[in-house]
Parts: C-alpha cells; structure tokens; sequence
C-alpha cells in the first residue's frame, strides 16, 4: 500500500532531529508536527514567529495570532515574535535547518516548481523562494503523480522553478528519493511498493 | 513636533497624490492599517502603486481600493485570496510585481536604511531573475535587488506614545516596521496612544524617529482563516 498523507508527514518527521528550527509548508508539511514525538522541534512561522504552538480552541483565536497559511494559532512558552525583514534574514541567513513543503514538480536537478502555472493559476510565490534558497536542508512532500496520473517526478520542471538544485530530499506515497549525482537515489519504498513500480512511475533518473 | 491626529482623514491631508507609492504593512489581514486604507478609499486618489505582500480579500484592506480602481500596481509576494484581484489582472487592468516575500520586506527594510540595492540568493534560476544583475560571491550566485522608496508609509501598531514608539502585538508586527522605514512620510494607526514614558523603553519594537503622524481608531482586525482545534 502506498502511504497516505499522514504516513508521509510521519516519513518526512523522522529527518527531523533534535533542536532543530523548522519550517512547515502548507498542506501535507503542516502534518509533520502531530509526529515529531519527544523530540525538541521549534517551528518557524515567516509571518514573524518562532515557537508555534498548536491551533487554539473555540472562542480562544486571536486575530493578531496567525501563521503562514492565515489560520489562527497560538504561542508557546518558548515564542518570539519578530518583523518580515528579520524573519527573512534568518530564513536566507541560514538559521532554519529545514523547510518542508509540497511541490507541483520536482525534477532530477533538485529543481522545484510550486509556485504557479501560467495563465490558469497566479497567486504567488510567498516565502517559498526565500526559503529554498536560504534554509539548510529542502525536504518535499507530494504525491508522486498529479490528478491526471502524471509523474510529478521529472527529468526537467516544466513550469515556472521556485528555486533551481535546491531539493534534498523528495517523500512522496510511494516511497523516499534522495537527490544525488546524475539524479534521484532510492532510500526507502513505501510498504508494499517495489522498486519496479518506483520506477515506473516517476520520470526522472533513477540511479 | 505633534504627531497626534483626530482622524485618518486629518493624518493623511496632503500627503496622497494621483499615482503615488505607498508601502503598506500587515500580512494577510493581520496587522493592516484598516483605517488608513478607508481613508485613501474615501479621498479617491488613483493611479496607486502598493508595496504590500498581500492585497487583501475582496472587501477588506487593500481589496477596497481594488473595487474602487484606486490601484494601478501591486508590489507582492502572494495574492491567492481576492478574486477582484485576479480579475483584474488577468484582464491587464492591474499591473503585478511579485517579489519573494523575504525580498520584498528586505527591499523595504533598505530602502529605509539609504541602502539603494542589495544581492541576495533568492531567486536565483528562476524568472523572478531575469534582467537582474548576477554577482559570484564566495563561489555562490546572487541577484540584485532594489531598495524600496515610497513616498508615503501606512502601518498599523498595538501601542505607541505620543512621539511615536511604538510597540506591535505577536505576528501583527510583520511587514509593519519595515514598511514604516521605507516611506518619505509615515502614518501610523494604533489601538491605543499613550503619554511618553509610559511604554518601556528597553521595549520599543519601532522608534518614533519613522513615524509622523499618528492616529488611535476602533480596529476590526478580522480573522481570514478561523481555525481550532477539537475541545480537550
């Protein structure tokens, strides 16, 4: 069976180690933090927030409490808030250890693509580029194919890059890829995926 | 030195002009300078050049000046959440400068510190880099980017004194202070004013040294996105 979302975050928190200041994405990402266990995590909000905490109970949001995605959070003993402009500098100062966060494509280069898709969809980068090009470590976490059954894992990107060889790692459902080389190396294949229909499904140079 | 106004009108008289640049804070709905923006709507200046990483929802923040095609340019990083927006863009009736959202508070922050252009990292590769100035520094490529000079700053605070400190409230600071730095002429709009001294020094987020004047209003501050979690 290949992964499913939850699996996947729980792949994606197993990079994670102690003491490490994170960035979540949107999405799949933002699942990670139910699996990071006992170990000592403080996530990054770019909007100026280190030490998020979980979303708040009713009657409990607070409209000068978000997080990246807009939703309604809350701090933790441990929190600092913090202007755009110092967010940013430790993001591109390389302060975060890592970003996880989902793609459209991804590519054999570590290139990604999360950002738009001409004419059709137009909302903005946001931090993603910031981040990609400053934190230490990119992990992805996507599905493998898109809605049309098409390997999201290519030779070459194909729509507008979000940042060029900036991917470390890809974890989708059917497994765990590793940006290498001359292309992606295979660490691990979901539970009852086998290596042949790794590589029937994805595009890209498997070494 | 009176920094104090009774109104966003009075705040904003005779600072706005037909194809000015302003620099706005907030992030998404939080943090904006609502009452400054429905003063702008209400003064009907057009031809607008916003710095601003988000252009609100539909009738909310910058949304309003949007409906009334007060806008002519947008500076932003993300602006998924307004329909008029795409709207108007996709008919070629706004123009729409995006800029990665680190870059875009860090063009304000240098703007406002008289640092004309800075190279960074982000970007590069991408079409945000095309026709930008590319420099090696220690074996890594970066691009130029340009400082932010706005004629006019519009930001929103929690607390400031009568001279201007003035204090943010958790991630409602955001792109505040830098958009205050980068504007010619700063207005700020607060939920409370206080006397000098009462706010501690040691705790000033933003000195009253960017900020000319100066008003206290009732803020809506609406949520975009409610979300919770289940009842322990």
């Amino acid at each position: 069976m290949p992964w499913d979302r939850n699996q996947m975050a729980a792949r994606a928190a197993e990079e994670l180690e102690d003491g490490m200041y994170v960035n979540l994405g949107i999405g799949i990402p933002t699942l990670v933090a139910n699996y990071v266990g006992d170990k000592d995590i403080t996530l990054q909000s770019e909007n100026g927030m280190l030490g998020m905490g979980p979303f708040p109970y009713e009657g409990e949001e607070d409209p000068d409490l978000i997080n990246a995605g807009k939703q309604t959070i809350t701090e933790l003993p441990r929190t600092s808030y913090f202007d755009s402009a110092t967010s940013f500098g430790m993001i591109r100062g390389g302060k975060i250890a890592a970003a996880i966060l989902g793609a459209m494509e991804v590519d054999e280069k570590g290139d990604l693509a999360n950002w738009m898709i001409p004419g059709k969809l137009v909302k903005g980068m946001g931090g993603a580029m910031d981040l990609v090009a400053g934190v230490g470590r990119v992990i992805v976490v996507m599905d493998h194919a898109n809605k049309h059954g098409e390997s999201k894992v290519l030779k070459e990107c194909t729509l507008p890059l979000t940042g060029a060889g900036v991917v470390d790692m890809i974890i989708t459902n059917l497994g765990v890829l590793e940006v290498v080389e001359g292309g992606l190396k295979i660490l691990e294949l979901a539970d009852g995926v086998t290596e042949d229909e790794m590589r029937a499904a994805t595009e890209a140079t498997i070494v | 030195m009176k920094k104090v106004y009774g109104s966003a009108a009075e705040a904003l008289d005779g600072l706005l002009f037909d194809g000015m640049q302003i620099a706005a804070g907030g992030f998404g709905l939080c943090g904006i300078p609502e009452l400054l923006l429905q003063a702008i709507k209400e003064a009907g200046t057009k031809d607008l050049t916003f710095a601003s990483n988000n252009a609100g929802v539909d009738d909310f923040g910058i949304g309003i000046l949007l409906q009334t095609r007060q806008v002519k340019k947008m500076i932003s990083s993300y602006v998924g959440e307004n329909a008029e927006f795409m709207r108007q863009y996709l008919s070629g009736e706004l123009e729409l400068e995006f800029n990665p959202q680190g870059t875009l508070a860090e063009r304000m922050r240098a703007g406002g510190a008289g640092i004309p252009g800075f190279y960074t990292k982000t970007g590069v590769g991408t079409q945000i880099a095309e026709g930008k100035e590319h420099k090696d520094f220690r074996g890594e490529t970066y691009i130029m980017e340009e400082g932010i000079f706005a004629d006019l700053s519009i930001v929103k605070a929690w607390k400031a004194d009568t001279t201007g400190n003035a204090i943010f409230r958790k991630t409602a600071r955001n792109f505040n202070p830098p958009a205050a730095m980068c504007g010619k002429v700063c207005v700020m709009e607060v939920e409370e004013i206080v006397e000098p001294g009462e706010l501690d020094p040691d705790h000033i987020h933003l000195p009253g040294i960017y900020v000319h004047r100066l008003i206290q209003g009732e803020h809506e501050k609406r949520i975009e996105k409610v979300t919770t979690r289940p009842a322990a």
